[in-house]
């Protein structure tokens, strides 16, 4: 019996570790839901009526313009929780334990990948009913639901990969958890909260070229059943990228040997 | 719990890692047959960690072989880890979780079925006496119940008695950090554990730990092993046992020498080659050492001599050979670091 045949067991049991994790530690899970939160009702009642001039009533009042956007905030804010607990485990002892046990190594990080995905998902269920509470209106096909969901979970598992490498590579827990900053941060920078077209010259083309504008505006085009062109396949096709490159990237930390 | 014809539990030759131009260890041989207590006994530094961590599969050797319960630990080191337990320096215990849900996790990971791993944990809580807070997060307990949650957990990997697969249990400093009755406790866990027929690979700094505890004993000094033996066998490397008077001055050490024969002054220098290192460097301390099988018969003739010619003594003290005095003996001190492993002489 190889250990690979395990695989599975064993992540099984790593993602019930981390999920007990969770339940006993909610401080953490909920903390990541703050940031969205609190951008969501900023720009709901603060910027909004402003900002809702620059964006038309194409999309039907600002919120809707906006929930989808801090629908994808949610998922990157989950990052630095991800990022912290890798890091907690691969600091401490108990890596060593996992590492000298006849088990599938790389089921300490496909538990914590689980884990994170299934709160994020969570996580997106929440911001999106607080949303439809404050005026958000889907007007999704079933197809369109069923897309958005499709790639909220594509978001959830690059975004996930990515914070696991981050974990995996910081020395310490403290800068694991700066280390997804950007990452929190670039959605911003895309067209989360304003169409890149109203930014200046030289941020509008970042704005465009970066990964979570494809994503933003697919995401708003399959719930308010808009049409998104090739859009969904230029996010999909970033979400499939940054998930390689972080599992790659997670996987050689993970291998790498620990020195002294 | 001898098996003849078994290959030892574990066989080490030239066994050699460097982390850059820093070679940690430096051709390591060892022989551990099953069923044994093995200590690896060195300063901090010598290398100990890296042996550990090299046996266990955590990191590739440089150079040499290594077999674990007759397998290399490079080429299956799955076969290596099926067959062993590790208990390193630093806790390895999920703080978050509670200490029943550590055991069970363990027992998920060994792949014992449930109502297996429940009975498991709930007989090695017991028998670590952490039943009573085996629903508490581990987080609140003490060095001394952390240490024995992660041995406990370590020991949810061991097949039963019955099983004839063998077992190898490494502890990297057991008792480190642990205070004196914690310390007690653990080596009544090692000695049960070796009455159960487990293979002890244990590293410590403390003379007393291998002594109590270990068959064999090799010593580990800037990644060689300058000794190896039994307990009985390392104190011989060391000389006799010796009575050292302490004198208030050096006029009263002088009638003392001329008093005593046999006694030896020690050179002011005498410190860089003896145990005696650290008093050597106090200068203003004035004493002999007078050598003695350290009977009360030859303590009592040291005491009438003085006595005799009136001699003021502040400080007599017995020394009879320990692990102590091999141990410095071997690994030598930090003044003369190329030092043959030769006792000095007086």
């Amino acid at each position: 019996m190889t250990t690979q045949s395990y695989a599975l067991r064993d992540s099984t049991t790593m993602l019930r570790r981390n999920l007990l994790h969770a339940l006993r530690y909610p401080g953490m899970s909920v903390g990541v839901l703050l940031i969205p939160i609190l951008m969501l009702l900023l720009f709901r009642f603060v910027f909004g009526d402003t900002l809702s001039a620059g964006v038309h009533a194409v999309h039907g009042g600002y919120i809707n313009f906006l929930a989808p956007g801090i629908l994808v905030l949610a998922l990157t804010a989950g990052s630095v929780a991800t990022a912290v607990s890798v890091s907690m485990d691969m600091t401490e002892g108990i890596i060593n334990r996992f590492r000298t046990m006849a088990i599938a190594r790389v089921s300490v990080l496909t538990g914590h990948v689980l884990g994170a995905v299934i709160q994020s998902v969570i996580a997106a269920v929440l911001i999106t009913a607080l949303a439809i509470g404050l005026g958000f209106r889907p007007a999704a096909s079933p197809l369109g639901w069923l897309a958005a969901l499709g790639l909220v979970l594509a978001v959830a598992v690059a975004m996930t990969w990515v914070s696991v490498s981050l974990g995996v590579s910081a020395k310490t827990p403290e800068s694991a958890s700066n280390a997804p900053t950007p990452l929190v941060f670039l959605p911003f920078l895309g067209s989360a909260f304003v169409p890149p077209q109203s930014m200046a010259p030289g941020l509008r083309w970042f704005a465009e070229y970066q990964p979570f504008t494809p994503i933003i505006n697919a995401l708003r085009g399959d719930l308010l059943g808009t049409p998104i062109g090739y859009q969904g396949w230029i996010a999909l096709a970033w979400c499939a990228g940054l998930a390689l490159a972080g599992y790659a990237w997670a996987r050689r930390g993970f291998n790498r040997p620990a020195s002294g | 719990m001898t098996h003849q014809n078994r290959p030892p539990a574990i066989q080490v030759t030239g066994l050699r890692k460097a982390f850059g131009d820093k070679t940690v260890l430096d051709g390591i041989d060892l022989t551990i047959p099953e069923g044994t207590v093995f200590a690896l006994l060195g300063p901090n530094g010598a290398g100990k960690t890296t042996t550990v961590q090299i046996l266990s599969t955590l990191i590739p050797a440089s150079g040499g072989q290594a077999q674990v319960a007759g397998h290399n630990v490079q080429a299956e080191p799955d076969a290596v880890r099926s067959a062993i337990g590790v208990t390193g320096q630093f806790s390895a215990v999920d703080k978050l979780l509670t200490g029943r849900e550590n055991m069970l996790l363990m027992a998920d990971l060994c792949h014992l079925s449930r109502d297996e791993g429940r009975e498991r944990a709930t007989q090695l809580l017991e028998e670590f006496e952490l039943t009573e807070a085996a629903g508490k997060p581990a987080a609140t307990y003490s060095g001394g119940m952390q240490r024995r949650l992660d041995i406990a957990m370590t020991l949810m990997i061991k097949p039963p008695p019955s099983s004839p697969a063998p077992f190898i249990l490494f502890l990297d400093e057991p008792t480190t950090g642990l205070d004196p009755r914690g310390r007690r406790r653990m080596w009544q866990i090692v000695r049960d554990l070796v009455t159960d027929g487990v293979t002890i690979f244990l590293t410590t700094q403390y003379l007393e730990e291998a002594d109590e505890l270990a068959d064999r004993i090799a010593v580990l000094d800037h990644g060689q092993i300058v000794a190896e033996g039994t307990p009985e066998e390392l104190k011989r490397l060391v000389p006799g046992s010796h009575i050292r008077l302490d004198f208030p001055s050096a006029a009263e050490l002088e009638a003392a020498a001329a008093a005593l024969p046999g006694a030896s002054r020690e050179a002011p220098e005498a410190g860089q080659e003896s145990q005696e290192g650290q008093e050597g460097r106090l200068g203003e301390s004035f004493h002999l050492r007078i050598a003695s099988d350290g009977s009360v018969g030859s303590l009592r003739s040291v005491l009438d001599q003085l006595d005799a010619h009136s001699i003021e003594v502040t400080a007599l003290t017995v020394h009879t050979p320990d692990l102590d005095d091999a141990f410095l003996a071997l690994t030598g001190n930090p003044v003369t670091e190329t030092a043959p492993t030769q006792p000095a002489s007086r």
